[in-house]
């Protein structure tokens, strides 16, 4: 009876994860099919796009030449690069006094941070547009990158991180030599490493596909990241009205962090999550 | 935010008991590594927030040129504008349809999956969306539901039913895009609730069978549900802030049309901000939104304090 009863069960629940999965996917799927189709016969009434050999390379070749696609990547590829960068080394030295060091002005600091959570991230875009305006930095990478190099998430992160490491360890270190800096960079760095991947994922992730930000500072094509070449690239330019070379694009933008995700789901998940609480 | 709940609060006093650096030193150290810092949270935080706040009671334009306090005119436009009153509505539209979809759904999925033997491809299937860029994938919803020739119009007509113009009809434009959001956030409230279901013992479950309810919805009111009620709040806080926060689709997809059927609260303030530079105007827009989430994040500290609290004198 059981049986029967967990059967009948489970077959209703595999259809309904089932489907879901398949709407889940199938953006991606039809996405990469229509990459690979002429234009002429994306729209021919057909239900899904028929790839052929010449609609592939026609819209792959439109993707990379015509709209500078490669351009847009390696600037979202340096613009994500310089931001993590940035972001973990002013958060690692920071986190790791908040933690174990006992100076003037720390509780204030915390309290900072703590506030500094609160805040969406477009609160304080508009003053730093002016500034970035009035200082004639806008359509630059230091627009891109200079609003987030300071993560309180990152800083708070290391700094719950490093609050259990032992003080023992550090205080060897202290004898040995080590000065504070050094201690953070060769000790704490090491120590933190798992909280690091996590907030690197996030960190990426979110660099790589923001929109927001990108279209508030860049007007300038050679400057665009890929989130924003798409977005161009879907209504002005070459790409205008080419679906095809339009998802040969979505395809390649989206590929490095698809890829990234479906290697390491479970760091990529932790990252995310992490990151979005 | 709810990070910082999930914390004692004893943990943020300082921990340096029997240091071997001598106070002094270790002062100077601890000024040193957190100045950087510091300095870039009040630039790039706390300062413009300050400045955002105080200029929204001004009307400031781009250059700064001939600001004045105007007190809260910008408030009351804030209130009495038929356009932003549109966009709060389509805004609020957006939450209602997509907060109860993606959460139900992921917490359907979620229970599901739990029991399945293809637990991982399910998760990767299901997660996929949130690791995507969402503008590129975006792009590729436009073309599926194409007014007329798109798989979902073809679909339709092998049904039997007339087209729909998804996208380009102002009566259908807003709901075209909450669905591509419950799309995009499904996966995430999916981990969100494994993660919750993972953390009700199992002899929960066992208890609950020997009261007669083995199985199916009987199990899920009597254990699941009541277990899953804090993570359940998590989740319809997250999801109610990104919701109310939607913006990518909007400015890849709609630009808010057709008319202004899709202009949203966020497109409404990068629009006066950084199109139409109505500096004064879009601090204001920004300084409401902040409340709200802020609101938002409160209610949700108290729920999860007051567990704590429940848990700490000996309930679960």
């Amino acid at each position: 009876m059981i049986l029967g009863q967990s059967s009948s069960s489970r077959i209703v629940s595999h259809a309904v994860l089932v489907t879901g999965a398949i709407i889940m996917v199938f953006p991606f799927l039809w996405m990469i099919l229509a990459s690979l189709t002429p234009q002429s016969e994306i729209f021919d009434g057909s239900l899904l796009p028929t790839p052929t050999l010449h609609g592939a390379i026609d819209n792959y070749g439109t993707a990379l030449s015509a709209i500078p696609l490669l351009r847009f990547m390696a600037n979202g590829f340096v613009v994500c690069l310089a931001i993590l960068v940035l972001q973990i080394a002013i958060a690692i030295p920071c986190g790791y006094a908040l933690a174990k060091l006992s100076f003037p002005g720390r509780p204030i600091l915390l309290v900072g941070v703590l506030l500094g959570l609160l805040v969406p991230v477009q609160i304080p875009t508009i003053p730093i547009y002016i500034a970035l305006a009035k200082s004639g930095l806008l359509d630059s990478y230091a627009a891109l990158v200079l609003p987030w190099i300071i993560s309180v998430f990152a800083i708070f992160l290391f700094r719950q991180f490093f609050v259990t490491f032992p003080d023992e360890v550090l205080d060897a270190a202290r004898l040995d030599g080590f000065s504070e800096l050094s201690i953070a960079w060769r000790i704490m760095l090491p120590a933190a490493w798992p909280a690091v991947v996590s907030f690197s994922i996030f960190s990426i992730v979110a660099h790589w596909n923001d929109l927001y930000w990108p279209m508030v500072v860049i007007t300038n094509p050679d400057m665009m990241t890929a989130s924003l070449g798409i977005a161009y690239f879907r209504q002005a330019g070459e790409g205008a009205g080419n679906v095809g070379a339009l998802m040969a694009g979505g395809v390649l933008v989206t590929a490095p962090l698809v890829s990234f995700f479906l290697l390491m789901q479970k760091h990529f998940i932790r990252g995310l999550v992490l990151g979005r609480h | 935010m709810a990070l910082a709940n999930d914390i004692p609060l004893s943990s943020l006093a300082p921990n340096t008991a029997g240091s071997y650096r001598p106070a002094r030193a270790q002062a100077q150290a601890g000024i040193i590594l957190s100045v950087p810092a510091t300095l870039l949270l009040v630039a790039l935080v706390i300062g413009p927030a300050i400045l955002v706040f105080f200029l929204s009671f001004t009307n400031a334009s781009l250059g700064l040129a001939g600001i004045q306090f105007i007190g809260v005119a910008n408030y009351t436009r804030m209130l009495t504008d038929p356009g932003f009153a549109q966009s709060l509505r389509n805004t609020a539209l957006y939450v209602a349809v997509v907060v109860p979809t993606a959460i139900g759904w992921g917490l359907l999925v979620a229970v599901l999956i739990a029991r399945s033997r293809f637990a991982v491809l399910y998760r990767t299937a299901y997660f996929l969306p949130v690791a995507a860029s969402l503008v590129a994938l975006a792009t590729a919803w436009e073309a599926i539901l194409h007014p007329s020739l798109g798989f979902a119009n073809t679909l339709l007509q092998l049904l039997g039913a007339s087209p729909v113009r998804f996208l380009s009809d102002p009566a259908t434009a807003i709901y075209a895009l909450a669905a591509i959001g419950v799309w995009q956030l499904v996966g995430f409230n999916m981990i969100l609730f494994l993660a919750g279901l993972s953390t009700i013992p199992e002899e929960l479950y066992e208890a609950a069978t020997i009261d007669g309810a083995d199985r199916g919805l009987k199990r899920f009111l009597l254990v699941t549900w009541p277990m899953l009620a804090p993570v359940t709040v998590f989740v319809t806080v997250m999801t109610i802030i990104r919701a109310f926060s939607v913006f990518e689709t909007v400015a890849v997809l709609t630009q808010g049309g057709p008319m202004k059927s899709t202009s949203v609260v966020l497109y409404t303030f990068y629009e006066e901000g950084f199109r139409f530079f109505r500096v004064g105007y879009a601090s204001a827009i920004s300084v409401s939104f902040f409340v709200f989430v802020t609101f938002l994040s409160l209610v949700q500290m108290r729920v999860s304090e007051r567990r704590a609290r429940w848990k700490a004198s000996g309930g679960q």
